[in-house]
């Protein structure tokens, strides 16, 4: 009789890390049909071909670092970043724009640091950044939702969007200016008459049509991560808190000076994809629940600093990426109180 | 009983499938004796016991054979009554699979007990009996760990005990071996508990915990406990609670310091078998050889609790109750959140054994391959402790020890709820042993490094401080050198203006040497002989490499080969002293002739003599010395004519003299001749160079010799010498003695240290 010898525990149960991540897929689905309702098949492309480039990458880099192939492609997480890029990036986007994205995510923010759980930095983020950067016509070109289209205009059909998207050819007034940008570019107008006078949201209810549909989907799917207890609480709570409180201070009465309401901050641009996709990406943030809300709060600080007195109108991948800097530092002032301490300890205690 | 407890919750924890059932559904059985009971010496935290019994030798049940070993130990008996057939290494009932030694006893089967003493009232007895009679009967904590349960009641003088918590939480899955004793054995429980209070001063408050999945024996404690002052607590069902420090946390809210025990806070937290143990050893004087164990598993036909013998062999445990090898993935002791697996089936049941798991490939799976850590924090949600699971796991990957510390990596009591949750099924309570077992291994290494860096600094600094000190008597020395020469060229200088002051002075040195004792003069330049051929002694001997297995090199023997030609000049130098001395010593015999009433003051004389000698001429100079050794010749030959007829002793002495004075006239003759003075020097340097050269071949000639000679040789040869020395010292200081010397305390020095030397070669 051959025995097992193993240390304990022996018995093991809950997730597993491919569950996880399964279940971040599936929550993504409202806020996806919600952008798929007012933008078009445009999104329905961008995350099938971000999907497919990430997933090819990471496929090919295990490959040249010898590792299993499968065994790694399991665990899902090129498919959860291929997801949320293509969520990020703008409708109708050049294919390449998607594919130099992807190899940027995958190769070189997560595989050259030696793959997942390893990457400091958020690859979905430090990919739409680069993109940013570098592409930035292709990059601000967002498509105009549904109720923007004057009458007998409709979304791109899907071959018009499949001839746009591979072979450039232009479609016809498809683009508008994003909420964000409105509010950005206003200097006049008080914020209720911008409200009144500007389509982007006139023909919407709280924070700019399509948009507010669009984060009140990933809400939900947010809660529901959180329901089923993939991540806590701390750090995307602590963020919207975060972000309401700055709004709110710089509301300004609703001024042509103000930055919009805290409603429109919360209901705008990537803040709850950002609050429930990005901000609680556990391999690249802070790790103790303390931590986690110092994060959280700082990121939400500086998306409202960066949307307001920024060049860019959203900031969300900005304020990511500075707090995965932030994250370590975070973590050596942050430890919880260990049972039998009387106080917190900190990580650097022991270093002379 | 509604308590007045008020319940806490604990940060963490988990809530494992409880596999509770299917071993309660049987009343607790019993397993027949074993043909061998395999009884280890070492079942406790601490000292292993001493066997006390003798290969051969026939023991009754509950008698002792292995003796605790200090304080920090438990007794071990004979389960049941048999016969001695080994006491040798056998496989533990350890992880590791080690061997140490067990007390094997072939059983009668008859089961025949030692008289046992009861005791009907243990407040008849002082608390120190009470607690002797726990300590003989061998109890050790039966949770799991078998710290030995006297040690545990005996806390410090300092810390008062205000809380016992019998803990009956038994939060691990499968395993209801407390659960089916405080259902059967309640009124033992609370008969213990109370004991164990009357023995802590009566604590004020006294608790029996466990976990609400345990009504039947909830109620089986309440009902005996009425009418007590022990409060019977139950608290939601959450792994780990039953862990010592958790179960404290919950009950009172205290926390162990950490570094601590439980003592510190007030609080002592004993199993609810172990408090069984400890009653039953006092009022029956039952020792601790058996224990209740649940046997669990989907291996087995039957699944329960039993009694079983210590020592019982598992796999026999297991053929009792229909154990299938062939379905069986591993064996564990204990649950299956902190068991360990068996190394082998055959191992025996100790006093920590609670449960006997045999599960099925299908009930606990292997584990699956570790994936990445994505640092979802998991872990430290389910962390009682409230560590950073994750954060440990890199860095014991980085073996960072320190920042694993300041983690509190010490503070995990691996309690593995980490690694149930972790959805990359990460093994990290393995992690966290081996970084805890390769810090402490650290630390006991950088320990002895200091230790022996402290030594060498020690050894560093003593030597510095002897340094300084002769550097210090150096410099003294020559101060006072210095200073008495500024005083006498002072002086000098005061006496005459002219350069015969110089003359005069030196004059007067000599003469006042000339006052010493003669005895005095020859024991100091014996001394100077001595001092001499030590160091050339030390010189000459062999070298002794400074590191083991290092080569003398050619640069050390040279210098060695220098330091003895060194020293045999002094030595030679030292000994032609001697000599002159000696020959002076013999003129001076004689001189008492040239003066028979030696001068009163012949330091006046001395310097009449000296100025008479610078106003004269060399060559008149020469001429008065001439004359002047006549005289005295002449006065020699007569004294010693005379000593001859009178056959007096001195007569040889006296001759010699003569014979000297001759020379000496001879030599002044030559050189009044010549008128050349430095003829005298001609004669003197050779008869120096012969001496010198004599004294070096004989240590050369002793050198080579104790080169071929071997380390014994060697030794005799010295001690030979030494004894020889010895001897002389012994006579001289016995002179000095008898002279009442002034230097008699340097002679009595030289006599002690030569003991000193021979008896270190004796002993060598």
């Amino acid at each position: 009789m051959a025995l097992l010898k193993v240390t304990s525990p022996h018995a093991h149960k809950g997730h597993s890390t491919a569950q996880l991540m399964r279940l971040v897929i599936l929550a993504t689905l409202p806020g996806f049909l919600a952008l798929v309702w007012f933008f078009g098949v445009g999104v329905v492309f961008n995350v099938a071909l971000a999907c497919l480039a990430c997933v090819g990458f990471e496929a090919l880099a295990i490959k040249l670092r010898g590792r299993p192939v499968m065994f790694y492609l399991r665990d899902y997480s090129a498919l959860v970043t291929g997801v949320l890029l293509g969520l990020s990036l703008p409708p109708y986007c050049p294919w390449w724009i998607v594919v130099v994205g992807s190899l940027c995510a995958i190769i070189l923010a997560k595989q050259l640091y030696g793959g997942m759980g390893f990457n400091p930095f958020n690859p979905a983020m430090v990919a739409y950044v680069i993109l940013l950067i570098s592409f930035p016509v292709e990059m601000t070109q967002w498509a105009a939702p549904s109720t923007l289209l004057e009458a007998g205009q409709t979304l791109p059909g899907i071959s018009d969007s499949l001839q746009k998207i591979w072979a450039g050819v232009p479609i016809d007034g498809y683009t508008a200016a994003t909420p964000l940008d409105i509010m950005k570019q206003n200097n006049s107008l008080l914020v209720a008459d911008v409200y009144a006078n500007e389509p982007a949201f006139n023909t919407g209810t709280l924070a700019g049509a399509g948009w507010e549909w669009a984060n009140i989907g990933f809400l939900i799917g947010g809660l529901f991560l959180l329901s089923q207890r993939v991540f806590t609480w701390h750090a995307p709570v602590s963020m919207l808190i975060a972000l309401t409180v700055m709004a709110t201070l710089f509301h300004d009465g609703g001024s042509s000076s103000s930055g919009g309401s805290p409603l429109f901050h919360l209901l705008s641009g990537a803040t709850m994809l950002g609050a429930f996709f990005i901000v609680t990406d556990p391999v690249s943030s802070a790790v103790s629940k303390k931590g986690r809300i110092i994060y959280g709060a700082a990121i939400g600080v500086l998306v409202f600093v960066i949307r307001h007195w920024g060049n860019y109108p959203d900031a969300l991948a900005f304020s990511v990426l500075l707090l995965n800097f932030a994250a370590p530092f975070i973590d050596y002032y942050t430890l919880p109180r260990t049972y039998g301490h009387a106080k917190a300890r900190r990580a650097t205690e022991k270093e002379e | 009983m509604t308590s007045l407890i008020r319940i806490r919750d604990i940060p963490g924890g988990i809530h494992p499938p409880e596999h509770k059932d299917q071993s309660l559904r049987l009343p607790l059985g019993s397993v027949p004796l074993p043909p061998q009971l395999v009884v280890p010496v070492s079942q406790h935290i601490g000292e292993p016991a001493t066997p006390v019994v003798s290969v051969g030798e026939r023991v009754l049940t509950g008698q002792l054979i292995a003796a605790a070993n200090g304080v920090f130990s438990a007794n071990i008996h004979a389960p049941s009554s048999g016969t001695v057939i080994a006491v040798e290494d056998r496989m533990l009932t350890h992880p590791s699979g080690m061997s140490d030694t067990c007390i094997v006893i072939e059983t009668d089967g008859k089961d025949e007990w030692i008289p046992l003493q009861p005791c009907e009232d243990y407040h008849a007895l002082d608390k120190a009996a009470l607690q002797e009679k726990i300590r003989l009967a061998g109890v050790a904590g039966l949770g799991g760990a078998g710290f030995p349960t006297a040690v545990k009641l005996n806390p410090r003088s300092t810390e008062v005990i205000d809380t016992l918590i019998i803990n009956g939480a038994e939060c691990e899955p499968y395993i209801t071996a407390d659960d089916m004793l405080m259902q059967t054995r309640a009124d033992e429980i609370i008969a213990g508990t109370l004991m164990i209070s009357h023995l802590l001063h009566e604590p004020k408050d006294l608790i029996i915990g466990l976990e609400d999945n345990k009504p039947k024996a909830l109620a089986a404690l309440q009902k005996a406990a009425e009418g007590t002052r022990v409060q019977v607590v139950e608290f939601p069902t959450k792994y780990p609670s039953g862990g010592a420090k958790q179960i404290i946390q919950i009950l009172t809210g205290r926390e162990i310091p950490t570094d601590h025990h439980s003592a510190y806070i007030g609080v002592i937290c004993l199993n609810v078998g172990t408090v069984a143990a400890a009653w039953r050893a006092v009022r029956y004087g039952e020792p601790l050889i058996s224990r209740i164990t649940t046997v669990v598993g989907e291996t087995l036909e039957i699944q329960r609790n039993v009694e079983v013998r210590i020592g019982t062999p598992i796999d026999f445990v297991l053929a009792q109750h229909g154990f299938d090898a062939k379905k069986a993935s591993r064996l564990i002791m204990g649950g299956p959140m902190m068991g360990f697996t068996l190394p082998s089936p055959s191992v025996p049941v100790i006093k920590t054994t609670n449960c006997i798991l045999a599960p099925t490939l299908k009930e606990l799976p292997p584990p699956a391959p570790a994936q990445a850590c994505i640092r979802c924090g998991l872990c430290a949600d389910a962390c009682p402790a409230s560590l950073l699971p994750q954060q440990l796991f890199w860095y014991a990957q980085a073996e960072d020890m320190e920042k694993l510390q300041a983690h509190n990596l010490f503070d995990c009591i691996e309690c593995g709820a980490c690694s149930y949750v972790c959805p990359s099924n990460i093994p990290l309570v393995q992690y966290y042993r081996a970084a805890k077992g390769s810090i402490r291994q650290h630390e006991q290494e950088k320990e002895k490094s200091d230790r022996s860096r402290r030594r060498f600094e020690f050894r560093q600094q003593r030597i510095a401080k002897e340094e300084a000190e002769k550097e210090a008597k150096r410099l003294a020395r020559k101060q006072a050198a210095e200073e008495a020469k500024q005083k006498l060229a002072e002086k000098a200088a005061a006496a005459a203006p002219a350069p015969q002051a110089e003359v005069v002075a030196e004059a007067v040195a000599k003469a006042r040497a000339v006052q010493q004792t003669p005895e005095e003069q020859q024991a100091k330049l014996e001394r100077i002989l001595a001092a001499a051929r030590n160091s050339l002694e030390h010189a000459q001997q062999p070298l002794v490499p400074n590191e083991e297995g290092a080569v003398i090199t050619q640069e050390q023997l040279e210098k060695q080969q220098a330091r003895i030609k060194q020293a045999e000049l002094k030595v030679s130098e030292a000994e032609k002293k001697l000599a002159d001395f000696m020959a002076t010593q013999n003129n001076s015999t004689a001189a008492p002739a040239d003066t028979p009433a030696p001068a009163n003051d012949p330091v006046a004389a001395a310097i009449a003599r000296a100025q008479a000698k610078l106003s004269m001429s060399p060559e008149e100079k020469l001429r008065s010395t001439l004359e002047s050794l006549q005289t005295r010749l002449a006065k020699a030959q007569e004294k010693a004519n005379a000593a001859k007829a009178e056959g007096s002793p001195t007569a040889d002495a006296l001759q010699q003299g003569v014979e000297k004075l001759q020379q000496k006239i001879a030599d002044t003759e030559a050189e009044l001749a010549q008128l050349a003075p430095a003829a005298s020097e001609a004669n003197a340097p050779s008869a120096e160079q012969h001496a010198a050269e004599a004294a070096i071949e004989k240590a050369k000639a002793k050198a080579a010799a104790l080169a071929t000679m071997s380390e014994e040789e060697k030794r005799a040869e010295q001690l030979k010498s030494v004894e020889t020395r010895l001897q002389k010292a012994r006579e001289r200081l016995a002179k000095a003695e008898a002279d009442n010397d002034p230097n008699i305390e340097a002679f009595r020095n030289g006599v002690v240290k030569l003991e000193e030397k021979h008896r270190e070669l004796q002993d060598a």
